[in-house]
């Protein structure tokens, strides 16, 4: 999997190319059931997965992200207030000049999608969102975000 | 605190018939031979010709325990079947055919909806809806701030005000929450669990400024803290300081709300978090056990509580196996009571339990089709002999639902109850060859798992040990696992896919307007902090934090509290200062 690249040579000694995920459940509710399974079908893919546990603020989150160098961070949300908290946490990663890719899953009604991409949510993912099809597209995020930095 | 052990008896059953007598049987041997012999001949004939032409759709089929289920089920599956012995007659022991005699003949279940969003104005509005469209009960969801303690003008309350649920920070709310509904007339369930004994004395509160005497004061607060541990985790306290608030919970309404039921050991979101069917019984059933056994270490008679506990159990889509757990469950616990706790009155032996059609069943894609599986599961805890029933709106995946749909579930439960006829006789499905096979094997697995946690234990310990809490989130995982692979089948998600999903775009959805909510509900708080009697509160709070180190029931202080308008955070606040908080390890 690995060799002898320039990406051998980043901080903290990753295998190159291990995608890193930060999958995190962020408000008051504590239905951790989707990002519990969502975490291990990442780790069975491959990813390296950090799970923040239940009851995150947007701060504890970003800080979490940064901290362990993710590519991508998963939120997880059930209580219905996806866009309050998204909201605050999308505002501090750009005050930080950060581009990690964020997702949303949970239950989100429709029209609040094209509301969490304009704060720039990269993708949005409904109850009954197949395993695979979240897996894919957190490789495709986690890849571009890695391809970026080596610019 | 002396804790009182009973001893393990695990495949302790009733001695009948008494020694000597032959174990009687729906079958005699002759029959059984010859059904047995019969078959034989089938499977090698009929049977073989009949695969051959016509495969099966699966190598096994399994139930969503993953109990594998025979082609066929006859009286041979029944062998050595002592009728009195497992079934008994409706309202008889061990209660497998119902807890009462005539069952819905006599009352129908009740038709309880959960609801609650926003203000308590606007929840005070939806409940008066369902009252007036046929509802038979209230039940309260509360928001996430309140069901964690935390006041509306917190900080961490942000953003989530009356959004889950409707927000009650103190007295003043639950006021207008029940303004112009009669408390001595309607039973109130509120799910809530650290702050319950802070929401009941509320409820007690308002109801005694109605003029409603407390022996008429009658519903549930769900106050079962160990499942949060594993499954809902809105857990505040760590387990044993939120075992013995719960339990200082049971105890004083015991002594003074002769009708209201202080927990409700709950199932229910064992089995939404992953666990199976088998797994919501055993830890449910364990979780009572381990209730008993503390409320007995306080030297109580098990007949002066055991008849106030009461179940909540899941409604899941696997039809015969729902209703085989709701008839394994009551057999279970008759047995526990009586063989294990000694009790002796029959009231103490009922397990009572309220069952909610399951969340997780549903589907955000083609959500119409929501109606038709909540129906169904409707139907299996019905058929399971519930006592009340809440039934999911099509609209849950997205939202809390909307008036129209909660009004169409409600009319789902009011179909099943006055056209299907189903309610009509008692236990019709006792005597299926399947169900009383998978009700013997549903009971059979959830021994084998209480068995393990007596072994450890108790549920506290196994809870501290995280065995439930890795046992439900390896369930949920193999399950989707299932559902990846098209070993299970779900309609509009990995079957009959809708890649324009028309009905996803068009569900209507409530509108709530939670800035508003919020700053309502900040505003509320700041006008009663500043015109309350705050040297009274700030005394209050002082004797309830006494109280809580010396270890004495904590239920008349809180209510004093409760009535000097502290809020649901401060108090909280008052209780973590004793008994500190729980963080959970982050783990996979």
């Amino acid at each position: 999997m690995s060799g002898l690249s320039l990406q051998s040579y980043e901080p903290r000694g990753r295998p190159p190319k291990t995608p890193k995920v930060l999958v995190a459940k962020l408000g008051l509710d504590g239905h951790d059931r989707g990002a519990k399974v969502v975490a291990r079908a990442l780790r069975d893919a491959g990813f390296d997965v950090v799970y923040t546990g239940i009851r995150q603020t947007p701060e504890q989150v970003v800080e979490a992200a940064l901290q362990e160098d993710v590519d991508v961070i998963g939120i997880s949300i059930l209580s219905g207030a996806h866009i309050h908290h998204v909201s605050r946490l999308m505002e501090l990663l750009r005050d930080l000049g950060e581009d990690i890719p964020v997702t949303v899953g949970g239950t989100i009604p429709l029209p609040d999608i094209p509301r969490l991409k304009e704060m720039g949510v990269r993708e949005v993912f409904l109850p009954g969102t197949p395993l695979q099809v979240i897996v894919e597209k957190m490789r495709r995020l986690a890849e571009e975000r890695q391809g970026a930095r080596k610019i | 605190m002396k804790v009182f052990k009973a001893p393990l008896c695990i495949m302790c059953v009733p001695t009948y018939p008494p020694r000597g007598l032959p174990m009687p049987s729906l079958f005699s041997e002759r029959e059984l031979d010859e059904i047995e012999e019969r078959l034989k001949r089938w499977e090698e004939g009929p049977l073989r010709r009949s695969l051959e032409r016509y495969p099966e759709r699966r190598d096994r089929f399994t139930t969503l325990s993953g109990i594998e289920v025979k082609r066929v089920y006859t009286p041979a599956d029944l062998r050595d079947y002592d009728y009195f012995e497992k079934l008994g007659l409706p309202g008889e022991y061990p209660f497998t055919r119902g807890i009462h005699a005539t069952m819905y003949r006599g009352r129908l279940w009740t038709m309880r909806m959960f609801s609650g969003f926003g203000t308590p104005e606007d929840t005070n509005r939806r409940l008066r809806f369902l009252i007036e469209h046929g509802e038979t009960g209230l039940s309260l969801a509360f928001d996430f701030p309140t069901l964690l303690g935390i006041d509306s003008d917190d900080p961490r309350a942000s953003g989530e005000v009356g959004v889950c649920g409707v927000a009650v920070d103190s007295l003043l709310d639950m006021e207008i929450i029940f303004r112009g509904i009669d408390m001595g007339q309607v039973t109130t369930n509120m799910t809530i669990n650290p702050p319950a004994p802070i929401l009941l004395s509320m409820y007690v509160a308002v109801a005694e400024k109605q003029g409603v005497p407390r022996d008429r004061i009658g519903g549930t607060v769900q106050n079962d803290p160990l499942k949060e541990f594993m499954a809902q985790k809105s857990y505040v306290y760590p387990p044993e300081a939120a075992v013995k608030i719960a339990m200082d919970v049971v105890e004083w309404s015991v002594k003074n709300l002769p009708k209201w039921n202080p927990i409700s050991i709950s199932g229910y979101h064992i089995r939404e978090a992953g666990s199976t069917a088998v797994q919501e019984l055993a830890f449910t059933l364990a979780d009572g056990i381990e209730y008993v056994r503390h409320l007995k270490g306080r030297g109580m008679e098990v007949d002066e509580f055991a008849h106030r506990l009461s179940f909540f159990f899941d409604s899941h889509i696997n039809f015969f196996e729902e209703i085989a757990k709701f008839r394994a469950a009551r057999r279970m616990w008759a047995r526990i009571m009586r063989e294990w706790f000694g009790a002796r009155k029959e009231r103490s032996l009922w397990l009572r339990f309220h069952t909610q059609t399951a969340g997780v069943s549903l589907t955000a894609q083609q959500p119409w089709n929501n109606v038709v599986r909540t129906a169904i599961e409707a139907l299996a805890a019905v058929l399971g002999g519930t006592q009340s029933l809440h039934t999911n709106a099509l609209d849950e995946p997205f939202r809390v639902p909307s008036e129209f749909a909660a009004k169409l579930a409600l009319r789902t439960q009011q179909i099943i109850a006055y056209e299907t006829g189903v309610a009509d006789t008692v236990d019709p499905l006792a005597g299926s060859y399947y169900v009383e096979w998978l009700t013997d094997k549903m009971e059979e697995e959830a021994w084998r798992y209480i068995e393990r946690i007596e072994a450890m234990g108790g549920m506290t310990e196994a809870v501290k040990k995280g065995f439930p809490q890795k046992e439900i989130s390896d369930a949920s995982y193999r399950f989707q696992r299932e559902v990846e692979e098209g070993r299970r089948h779900i309609v509009g998600v990995n079957i009959f896919v809708e890649e324009e999903d028309e009905e996803l775009r068009n569900v209507p959805l409530l509108e709530i307007d939670q800035e508003e909510a919020e700053r309502r509900q900040v505003e509320r708080l700041r006008r009663l902090r500043s015109e309350r009697d705050n040297a009274l509160v700030e005394r209050r709070l002082r004797e309830l934090r006494e109280v809580a180190r010396r270890g004495e029931n904590l239920m008349p202080y809180i209510l004093e509290a409760v009535k000097a308008y502290a809020t649901l955070g401060e108090i909280t606040n008052a209780l973590k200062e004793v008994y500190g908080e729980w963080v959970e390890p982050p783990i996979i």
